[in-house]
């Protein structure tokens, strides 16, 4: 079952299209990296999957063809908005309380004992905590409602590494002991680079790239070699980007994978998450976007893990 | 470092299917996030009422003595008179006029309040992905808190009238005249309604308090302003006629009260509503006040559902 | 420091210029009404006719135009105090004290100077406005029982008009500083300055020393612009200690 499903997807805001043309996937279990710069469109996008916002084009369903929004939705999808608001005047017991009041589902105790756990005064007003205090505050809130999908828009941006670590741990086990799927956006690729399982990358309100993360890092390599032979290159290869660098050239390109031919005078190295990203957000010349190439879209179907 | 976690849940497929989140638990909801404001406005009510209790049995008894005193034009007479007018009167006349601002004043305070600010502080994002949805939670908020203010206001209300009396009486005022007759019966309340539903609508509307309050309080008057100008000369309790004996007498309190007159050929028409159908007055206005409360409920959240973010 | 505080205040400042605009429309087109339905209604005679005693009934009608504007002019300082309240207070609720005070200008010269623009427009507006309110009124004081000296008719002349607005926008300012928080120093405003009208209409007025139009005027002005004075004086040294 997949926990986010889109086809097609846009956002209009009077004439700009905040996201257009978005279809991705994401299978039940697996955290979702959704990167991309600032403007992107990834607020876009998670507002519309927890149902703040009405597409103005495409579909979107989450977990398992539920409608964005639905009761079934909101009973099980916890939200973490941007800069986690809370009630500034309310002590952080009466979030909790609050929280439970406005949910079927609600584990308080063990909210109030992670929290105890993590040193943070139960009455004290949330405006006066740190950054990074509040983003605790509601990570915990949203976790003791025992989602089936958690949805984190920048929850690492108030935190500093050490609470990141903290954070993610949390989340990976929350994922592990209670199969909570996660998307979770961040524009520092690096930190989500070793647990995502599924990639979505938006640039300018467009899908530049997605699927499973696995499958992206087997489908692509960079080819190096000389400059000038690249031109030959650029057309015989679905080319996404060609760094040129003096005498030497680095294609980065997607086909069938390692197996695939190596031409004469080039070598091929697999390429990281991060450089990969970088690519599609900037296809630099040569290249072109996703959308153009017509990459093959992941398999809209049962995935099993 | 140990990894802080939640125990871990019981298997899913064992809970019975959940009924949906009950009305109820918004009352502490509400309660809670606009608990200064109902306290504040309950304050101010409570120490207006002291005064009005307090002033009030002073206004009764003077106007009592002045009504006992006789021979009327007498100089002993014509002193309590002179009293009644500079202490009690200017008294009565400030509070008349400020009285007239709550309605619009608790509007704008409570109204923008309950929307705008969720949107302007973000919370929004937090409070409308809850299980409750956000539908449910802007008609439990909006009908509570109207309900609240309606309650209050319309308690305060008899107390003013009743504070009010002698010095309309003394004035010859009549209870249908604007300004007396939206403050007693049930028009205060409807009024209040009112006011605070343009604000949370508004509030929505704009999407920032400070700018919805202004807004309320423009768009609050131009409603005052078409009951008072236009309205209230078509409410299907006034009498046309051209019996001109009605009103050769001296104005009393009452009089009936003249909407309008106007020539047709060569007879004059007088268009009024006498003080027996008081009551179908306050029906007939607090009656679209609420309809347009509601439809005013119905269109925010109409905005709240479509508009969200 | 004037663009910023334009920037800043934008909806303040053309809220109450576009009040401003329509008061001056509105007074001059009522009172041009007034001074001449009473002038034909003064002319009529003879006095006891029907058709002249028709006259005073149109013209009645005049005075509650004329009461009207007057309820609004009285409502206007009330208003202010409450939007005066968020000037300084919704930077510090909203923490972009942060950011202004730590300008080059320095938050005193900052606050003082956006206390004097917007005080100085407002009180000018005043001035105007009840000047014009004067003229229009010139009428009713042969046909209501009412002299310049009777209250909420000596407020809305004069100086005293001027004198309310300013001290209305100075307490919003202060209170503002001194709660901190927008939707609670806006009520707290509006309740301290209707008390502080009605306890002077009501009670303060009577115990003027002096009995004549101009000294009192002089002296209700002297007493509100030194209470401004005195208000602006603490808003400055709530700023000054202001710790975040």
């Amino acid at each position: 079952m997949n926990v986010i499903e889109t086809a097609g997807l846009g956002k209009r805001y009077g004439k700009a299209w905040a996201l257009r043309d978005c279809t991705v996937a994401v299978p039940e279990g697996s955290l979702a990296a959704l990167v991309g710069p600032n403007g992107a469109g990834k607020s876009t996008l998670m507002n519309m999957a927890v149902g703040l916002t009405l597409p103005t084009a495409g579909t979107a369903t989450v977990l398992g063809g539920q409608a964005t929004g639905s009761p079934v939705a909101l009973d099980d999808i916890a939200f973490m908005a941007q800069d986690a608001p809370l009630y500034r005047n309310l002590s952080v017991a009466d979030m909790l309380h609050l929280t439970r009041n406005l949910n079927r589902r609600f584990d308080e105790s063990a909210a109030r004992q992670r929290l105890t756990d993590l040193g943070i005064p139960l009455k004290k007003k949330a405006g006066k905590l740190s950054g990074g205090q509040q983003a605790q505050v509601a990570l915990t809130m949203a976790l003791a409602r025992r989602p089936r999908l958690l949805i984190l828009d920048e929850p690492l941006s108030a935190l500093d590494p050490l609470a990141r670590q903290d954070f993610m741990a949390t989340v990976m086990t929350a994922m592990a002991d209670d199969g909570v799927s996660v998307l979770l956006s961040s524009h520092a690729l690096a930190e989500l680079e070793r647990v995502a399982d599924y990639l979505v990358v938006l640039g300018d309100g467009e899908l530049r790239l997605a699927g499973p993360v696995d499958d992206l890092l087997a489908e692509h390599r960079v080819l190096t070699g000389p400059t000038a032979t690249a031109g030959l290159l650029v057309g015989e290869f679905q080319t996404v980007q060609v760094r040129r660098a003096g005498a030497q050239a680095h294609l980065l390109v997607r086909d069938a994978g390692p197996d695939g031919t190596v031409p004469a005078g080039w070598e091929a190295h697999p390429v990281g998450l991060e450089e990969l990203v970088l690519a599609y957000l900037r296809p630099g010349d040569g290249g072109t976007s996703a959308a153009a190439q017509n990459v093959p879209r992941t398999e809209l179907t049962e995935v099993s893990k | 470092m140990s990894v802080l976690t939640l125990p871990a849940q019981p298997v899913r497929g064992a809970e019975p299917a959940l009924r949906p989140v009950p009305w109820r638990r918004m009352i502490w909801v509400t309660w809670r996030q606009h608990r200064g404001m109902l306290i504040g406005v309950t304050a101010v009510l409570a120490a207006v009422s002291v005064f009005l209790l307090v002033m009030g049995l002073k206004a009764h008894h003077d106007y009592t003595s002045l009504l006992n005193c006789h021979p009327q034009d007498s100089a002993a007479c014509a002193a309590i008179k002179r009293d009644f007018n500079n202490t009690d009167w200017p008294v009565s006349n400030t509070v008349a006029i400020l009285i007239q601002l709550m309605p619009v004043l608790l509007g704008a305070f409570a109204g923008p309040a309950v929307l705008a600010r969720e949107l302007e502080t973000g919370t929004f994002r937090y409070a409308w992905t809850q299980g409750i949805g956000r539908v449910r939670w802007t008609i439990a908020k909006l009908t509570m808190i109207g309900a609240a203010l309606a309650i209050l206001t319309g308690a305060v209300s008899q107390l003013y009238a009743w504070f009010f009396d002698p010095a309309r009486e003394f004035e010859e005022m009549n209870v249908l005249a604007a300004g007396v007759f939206d403050t007693r019966g049930t028009d205060f309340a409807a009024w209040t309604l009112a006011a605070f539903a343009i604000g949370a609508f508004l509030g929505m509307l704009i999407r920032r308090i400070i700018p919805a309050m202004a807004a309320t309080l423009g768009a609050y008057l131009g409603v005052q302003l078409l009951a008072w100008l236009v309205l209230r000369e078509d409410y299907p309790v006034a009498i046309d006629t051209t019996n001109a004996r009605l009103f050769s007498g001296p104005s009393t309190p009452s009089s009936p009260w003249i909407l309008k007159t106007w020539t047709a050929g060569s007879t004059d028409w007088w268009r009024y509503i006498p003080v027996s159908r008081f009551w179908p007055m306050q029906f007939i206005e607090s009656g679209w006040l609420l309809v347009l409360a509601i439809a005013l409920g119905a269109a925010t959240v109409w905005l709240v559902r479509h508009r969200a973010a | 420091m004037l663009w910023v505080t334009w920037r800043q205040h934008r909806g303040l400042l053309s809220c109450v210029l576009a009040g401003f605009a329509v008061a001056v429309a509105g007074m001059l087109y009522a009172g041009l009404k007034i001074h001449h339905d009473y002038a034909i209604a003064a002319a009529c005679h003879p006095a006891g006719a029907t058709s002249c005693l028709l006259l005073t009934d149109w013209f009645n009608t005049d005075w509650h135009l004329g009461n009207g504007i007057r309820v609004a002019l009285l409502a206007a300082p009330l208003l202010l105090a409450m939007f005066a309240a968020p000037v300084v207070a919704r930077e510090l609720e909203g923490g972009t004290y942060r950011y202004a005070w730590t300008q080059g200008i320095g938050r005193v010269r900052w606050t003082v100077a956006k206390l004097t623009i917007i005080g100085s427009v407002v009180t000018i507006a005043a001035l105007v406005l009840s000047q014009l309110y004067t003229w229009l009124f010139v009428p009713f004081l042969t046909t209501q029982d009412l002299t310049v000296l009777s209250p909420a008719v000596f407020d809305t002349r004069g100086a005293a008009y001027a004198a309310w607005t300013l001290t209305a926008f100075c307490l919003g300012a202060f209170l503002g500083t001194l709660i901190r928080r927008v939707l609670p120093a806006m009520a707290v405003s509006l309740c301290c300055f209707a008390a502080l009208a009605a306890v002077t209409v009501l009670s303060l007025q009577r115990h003027y020393p002096v009995a004549a139009f101009w000294p009192r005027q002089l002296f209700e002005s002297g007493w509100l612009l030194t209470l401004s004075a005195v208000l602006v004086a603490g808003t400055v040294r709530l700023v000054r200690r202001h710790a975040a």
